[in-house]
């Protein structure tokens, strides 16, 4: 699939909770197939102690307005000056990179897991489910009922399980307190998020034998597969997370679960 | 020119550049036994620029004549090869197998990759065991042989002599300087590999100067790169004294920069009337 670098134009900066952002942006020439899991460059223009671009997933994909939305949350200079968007501005990504996440068969239960910023692939990825006639699950974790983020948008496509580390909302913990995911069958379990969560989700898998793939954000300079920099070590060695992933199934990563 | 470990094999950049269109890329830094590289974090962005600890991260040699090659062979495009070894015997070894491989016009000599504990860069700081190695590959190479300088160095020409005298066509200057990052949140130093090499605009003015003092200190042509951007910083090093110039960490932020400073240099040549770009290689000495 070939990648593009190109113009696009925001048609909305929708703030969430704190600080996050929802930053969409429509392409003029028609956008490329985008699959669940993908993700873009951006280039962070008027930032100068920003350098490189900033790896972005896609939150969500229309393609009848042609746009893609981004989740953002301001963890720095770069992403600041990003929140400050406005509708109207251009920005530049190349995109689509990365790989895809393992879309499951007509009939499977699926349930995707995430938490603050990493879930934000999970919302996409859940439509293209139910695009395929599969119902997800969410399962979802926040640290407390203010940071809980579109919940309505993933509850138009399926059941949602909250948690908040304080109890605020939903069961208190983390998403794998969730009774649901420790006691129902579950055939395939995706999940993006803080690596402690990721790590703790994909425990759980290995223990009960499910399908599991997560989503890395490993530190990346070019996301093309040239610079080497985003390695992952897996059981075929280091491999690029910006081609080879971002989306790797448990059982090949080095984790020490 | 694409600069080595930045732009692959080059296939990774062709969704965005017509790579016949270029002077010549240097494909990623070969060795002859396959290198998984340093830990991750190997990266951290900083003011200007990046550092970077990949470390030779590759296949090795055996794997580059097998499935590598066969697809470079293809490209309307110069490809050269840099070069790296633990030892003198490494280099040699690599040497001579790049040398029968038709499509391979020339090597690109790395004596001073900052990143492995080997090799690299302890070759290229210090003068003897430079013209030992530089000496060793020219005896084994028949074709162009190019060194890469390390900037890590009191005096660069005194490589660059080094590399003339042992019978190089050319030098390409700078690699990286050696550089880290802490952070202060964790209280660790940014890259697995403590230090790394510093690149992007953050080095320019010390590359241009490198450049500058190497093209009046040796007859044969010096490559110039370290934090080129755009057209403009390539006329620099051009008038500094650069014969070529290579693109580097630019790629990985708009990887169009190696065609949009060809476009740049050729609008200001026929802009201010020069027949040819030789015209303006070195003239800050002349004016």
């Amino acid at each position: 699939m070939s990648k593009r670098i190109e113009d696009l134009t925001v048609t909305e900066n929708r703030r969430l909770a704190q600080s996050f952002f929802v930053v969409t942006v429509s392409s003029s020439a028609g956008l490329p197939e985008i699959l669940p899991g993908q993700f873009v460059q951006v280039l962070v223009a008027e930032s100068p102690s920003t350098f490189l671009r900033r790896p972005l997933s896609v939150h969500d994909v229309d393609y009848r307005s042609n746009t893609i939305s981004l989740l953002i949350q301001v963890a720095g200079a770069g992403t600041e000056r990003l929140s400050r968007l406005r509708r109207g501005d251009t920005i530049n990504l190349i995109y689509p990179l990365g790989n895809a996440f393992t879309m499951p068969a007509l009939g499977e239960k699926v349930l995707l897991a995430g938490g603050g910023c990493g879930m934000a692939p999970l919302l996409y990825l859940g439509r293209k489910m139910k695009e395929l006639g599969v119902e997800p699950q969410f399962a979802l974790g926040f640290r407390n009922r203010s940071r809980i983020l579109e919940h309505e948008q993933f509850r138009e496509l399926g059941t949602v399980h909250l948690a908040t580390e304080d109890g605020s909302e939903g069961h208190k913990g983390f998403v794998t307190d969730i009774q649901a995911f420790r006691e129902s069958h579950w055939d395939k379990v995706y999940c993006c998020g803080p690596e402690p969560m990721m790590k703790a989700v994909a425990s759980l898998c290995l223990q009960r034998d499910i399908f599991c793939e997560v989503s890395l954000e490993n530190l990346m300079a070019c996301g093309m597969g040239i610079c080497l920099c985003c390695i992952v070590p897996t059981t075929s060695g280091n491999l690029c997370s910006c081609t080879d992933g971002p989306v790797f199934n448990i059982r090949n990563l080095q984790w020490q679960t | 020119m694409l600069a080595s470990g930045t732009c692959g094999y080059g296939a990774e950049l062709e969704d965005f550049i017509d790579l016949s269109k270029l002077g010549a890329i240097v494909v990623k830094g070969t060795t002859l036994e396959p290198r998984e590289g340093n830990a991750y974090p190997r990266m951290a962005e900083t003011a200007s620029g990046m550092l970077n600890a990949v470390g030779l991260q590759n296949k090795g040699i055996e794997y580059f004549e097998k499935h590598i090659y066969p697809l470079l062979a293809e490209y309307d495009t110069h490809v050269i090869v840099n070069v790296n070894g633990n030892t003198v015997e490494d280099y040699i070894e690599l040497a001579r197998r790049i040398d029968r491989l038709a499509a391979i016009p020339a090597i690109e000599l790395n004596i001073s990759c900052p990143n492995v504990k080997q090799g690299g860069m302890i070759f290229g700081t210090n003068p003897a065991s430079a013209r030992e190695v530089i000496s060793a590959v020219r005896n084994a190479y028949s074709k162009t042989l190019i060194v890469k300088l390390s900037p890590n160095v009191t005096d660069i020409t005194e490589f660059a002599r080094i590399s003339e005298e042992e019978g190089a066509e050319a030098v390409s200057l700078v690699n990286t300087l050696l550089g880290m990052a802490v952070d202060t949140n964790t209280m660790k130093p940014k890259l697995s590999t403590v230090t790394g090499g510093l690149s992007g605009p953050a080095i320019k003015p010390v590359a241009l100067r490198m450049v500058w003092q190497t093209a009046r200190a040796v007859n044969i042509p010096v490559i110039g790169m370290g934090g080129i951007m755009n057209g403009v910083d390539a006329l620099e090093f051009l008038m500094a004294g650069a014969t070529g110039v290579q693109i580097g960490t630019a790629t990985f932020i708009e990887p169009r920069t190696a065609l949009n400073t060809l476009t740049s240099i050729n609008s200001f040549l026929t802009e201010r009337k020069f027949d040819s770009v030789t015209n303006i290689i070195g003239i800050i000495n002349r004016i």
